[in-house]
């Protein structure tokens, strides 16, 4: 057997398997999820942020955590919202008490009292893992234990981290983090048990305002790929060259 | 060549003959260049499958709905239609089965994350329904007299 | 619940304006012990072959033992990552399943190449005395002197040739080994270099200079610290020689001559080497001053506000400024030189402080600034490790470790 034969053999028997999987359930799926659930090449994962539309609730971040078994009250968090707020003098404060995960409350930043008359402009801007076609944080991986699936997530093997923290310092968007109980180094994975099954991520359900987005790039008709060819986008940091696949809507300059 | 200065390399070379045989037996056999490269695909097949066994936690409105109706048909009659019900009554899991009973999130905290009051003008958070938490009835639950399902002002408790 | 949580880095970061959530302090002080002691390790190497190789006959006296102490600092340079890593056990991971693009993962080859290469040329030096051991240990009875022999005899790995022809075979291994060992040396302590500088996502540690600046202080602190330890046992000698045989004897005299010359022709090495290191710092730090890029504001900030003490007095100052004129000043003194030494040893420290720690001082989002705060007295495992204790710990282990060699190869005597 010519190993692309093979390689089309054992797509389709995983293919076939992952699609009969969830027919216990009496559920079909779409062409979309079968190939979310191989992960194969016909799926890109990427996400779009709507900063006009975020309230800063933090209702993403509580939802993150407890799905995806992250400490509640430890200070480290997979996903956060960071508030910005330009005043006249064309100063910043920006803050993300707790990672916003009970939301913003106090018009206080970092227990300094802004005035209203003060403030120009307002936004919100969340945060989680840009899952970067050309991820920083894999290349230095001295072990292969952090790595890019191919629809796109970067996710950590938690059996084979050594814990070095080499990924943590090489990812320029402050994402990673070691879990508080497995001493690995943690990241959003977007999720990778509910979109391989056809869900969204948490922390898009959760949002009430639609401010978060998930899809699939290599389909033209997904919602987020639409978006991302017909409105003006922007992503973090793009000089690091890490190609990062979150995309924002009212993207600022001041936004760090 | 009949000659001793070969005999170091042949421990360095008997050490690296251990390491390899330890390195056959340890690593999984599904480590390997699985992705499109060596720079970002190399790895344990296996760590895709733990990810994906991870336990979903938050099943979404279409999973409360079919035994709660009526509570799904209110609030969607109501302006928290955007808000799911897990977010105040808590990740369903396995609900009824396992947890049999949901923990409601009945505190001040939950409601203020959207509407205590922030100046800031033209944006969607300016634009919600907002009080001050020092001044408007302090240390008492909103829901004392809020209903969330129906939290028009004119349908107060 | 964050009481039994260890959030890495909790304990010793303290942060200060807007800083990601997940930022902390997450190498401490550690990290800064390993290129420390890799530096140590590379420069006590490439100080001995500069006499096996080049021949440098002024460095005879120091050559045997800093090959020999690099062989006690090799253990110590893995040790400060082992009290690092979070998963201490599955550091090997690193040799069964290497992922070369990580430039900790070619370190891990390329250290064990370098170990097998000076514990090879340990091995050519001493074969004669391993042999000579061996048959002299025959004739001795009891339990400790057989045993010694045993190891003795496996030591010399079955190769008892100790005729003319043959010690000749080993002087040429020794000096192709320590030819092939400098530039692994030096390509050892560059990957130290490199793992800092390729880190894009790092403001104050992505440059290409920085493999390179690596290297000139490893081998500044190699020599340095050889050269410390020769004058304390050479001290430690005379004063043995003293009260044995007088302060005036012949003995004590001839000692003292010999350290002070040793010394002397080792210093003006280390002074070439430390010009080198200066230079490039230098003009490192002027490069970014002037190129003024997006990250020299908050970089000018943590460099000339919270670590101005840390760089510009100890490190340079204390660290390079006062050594270098201490070394240059006519008419050396054992007295002055150990002062310039240990300054030398504290400067080169202070740089690799600056660069790990301080590369840490401000937040990704260049908005915040996070200090460190060493954990001095342990109240848990991981204050240890990454605190006071556990850096004093991975300094003082070659120490222990070369007395333990020390025992078996004697460096210090003629033999």
């Amino acid at each position: 057997m010519n190993p692309s034969r093979r390689k089309f053999v054992k797509t389709a028997l995983g293919g076939g398997l992952a699609a009969t999987l969830p027919l216990s359930a009496l559920k079909m799926l779409s062409p979309a999820e079968a190939h979310a659930s191989i992960g194969d090449d016909k799926v890109r994962w990427a996400f779009v942020v709507d900063t006009e539309k975020c309230v800063g609730c933090g209702l993403c971040v509580k939802a993150c955590k407890l799905e995806n078994e992250v400490p509640y009250d430890a200070p480290v968090t997979r996903t956060w919202v960071e508030r910005y707020v330009i005043t006249k003098d064309g100063k910043s404060h920006i803050d993300t008490p707790n990672g916003g995960r009970d939301g913003f409350t106090s018009p206080k930043i970092r227990d300094e009292v802004i005035p209203a008359d003060e403030i120009t402009q307002a936004f919100f801007v969340p945060k989680l893992c840009n899952q970067c076609s050309n991820p920083a944080c894999v290349q230095v991986c001295p072990v292969g234990a952090t790595f890019q699936t191919n629809d796109g997530v970067v996710l950590v093997d938690r059996s084979w981290c050594i814990g070095c923290g080499y990924c943590i310092m090489a990812c320029p968007y402050g994402v990673r983090f070691f879990h508080p109980v497995y001493k690995t180094a943690e990241k959003c994975t977007f999720c990778y048990h509910r979109i391989s099954k056809g869900l969204k991520t948490a922390c898009v359900q959760a949002c009430p305002f639609g401010a978060r987005q998930i899809g699939n790039l290599k389909d033209p008709a997904d919602p987020v790929t639409k978006i991302i060819m017909t409105q003006r986008v922007a992503v973090l940091k793009s000089e690091y060259g890490t190609k990062p696949q979150v995309y924002y809507i009212g993207f600022d300059e001041r936004v760090r | 060549m009949k000659n001793h200065a070969w005999r170091p390399f042949l421990v360095a070379g008997g050490a690296v003959a251990l390491l390899l045989t330890v390195r056959a037996n340890v690593v999984p056999s599904d480590f390997g260049v699985n992705g499109k490269n060596f720079t970002y695909g190399f790895y344990r097949k296996g760590a895709i499958a733990y990810w994906k066994a991870v336990k979903v936690k938050y099943r979404g409105r279409e999973y409360c709905q079919d035994c709660h109706e009526d509570k799904e048909k209110a609030i969607m009659a109501s302006p928290h239609q955007i808000i799911q019900c897990e977010n105040c009554h808590g990740p369903a899991i396995d609900h009824p089965d396992n947890p049999p009973k949901l923990t409601i999130d009945r505190s001040r905290g939950l409601c203020l994350r959207c509407h205590a009051l922030l100046p800031y003008p033209g944006t969607n958070r300016g634009s919600i329904p907002g009080i001050d938490p020092d001044e408007h009835n302090p240390k008492q639950a909103c829901v004392d007299c809020h209903n969330p399902h129906h939290p028009n002002l004119e349908d107060m408790k | 619940m964050t009481d039994q949580l260890i959030i890495h880095g909790l304990d010793w970061t303290l942060k200060d304006g807007f800083v990601y959530p997940n930022e902390f302090i997450y190498w401490s002080i550690q990290i800064v012990m390993y290129p420390y002691m890799t530096g140590l390790v590379a420069g006590a190497f490439v100080l001995s072959s500069l006499y096996h190789v080049f021949g440098q006959k002024d460095l005879q006296g120091i050559a045997r033992f800093s090959l020999v102490f690099s062989m006690a600092l090799l253990p110590t340079a893995m040790l400060p990552l082992m009290f690092h890593l979070q998963h201490p056990f599955r550091g090997i991971n690193v040799m069964f399943t290497p992922h070369f693009t990580s430039a900790i993962a070619a370190f891990g080859i390329v250290f064990s190449t370098y170990a097998m290469i000076v514990l090879s040329e340990v091995w050519f030096v001493y074969r004669r005395y391993f042999v000579e051991q061996t048959i002299a240990l025959r004739s001795q009875p009891g339990f400790g002197n057989q045993a010694k022999r045993l190891l003795y005899n496996v030591l010399t790995l079955g190769a008892f040739d100790v005729s003319e022809p043959a010690l000749a075979i080993d002087k040429k291994g020794v000096k192709i080994l320590a030819a092939i060992g400098i530039p692994v040396a030096c390509f050892l302590h560059g990957y130290a270099g490199f793992i800092f500088g390729s880190v894009k996502a790092n403001a104050l540690w992505m440059s290409p200079l920085m493999p390179v600046i690596f290297i000139m202080s490893a081998v500044v602190s190699g020599i340095a610290l050889c050269m410390l330890t020769y004058i304390i046992i050479m001290e430690y000698k005379k004063l043995q020689a003293t009260l044995a045989k007088g302060r005036g004897d012949e003995s004590v005299k001839e000692l003292g001559g010999v350290e002070m010359d040793v010394i002397t022709k080792t210093s003006r090495y280390l002074l070439s080497f430390l010009v080198a290191a200066i230079s490039l710092e230098l003009l490192d730090l002027i490069f970014r001053g002037y190129t003024a890029m997006k990250s020299w504001d908050i970089l000018r900030s943590v460099m000339f506000h919270d670590d101005f003490i840390n760089i510009f007095i100890l490190q340079y100052g204390c660290g390079n400024l006062i050594p270098f004129i201490l070394l240059l000043i006519p008419r050396p003194s054992i007295k002055r030189m150990l002062l310039a030494l240990v300054l030398v040893l504290f400067g080169v420290f202070m740089m690799r402080w600056n660069v790990v720690i301080g590369g840490q001082a401000f937040s990704l989002s260049f908005e915040g600034f996070m200090h460190y705060k060493m954990p001095i007295i342990p109240h848990s495992l991981e204050t240890y490790k990454e605190g006071l204790f556990g850096a004093l710990t991975v300094a003082s282990a070659p120490f222990l470790i070369f007395w333990g060699i020390n025992k078996i190869v004697p460096s210090l005597q003629k033999i």
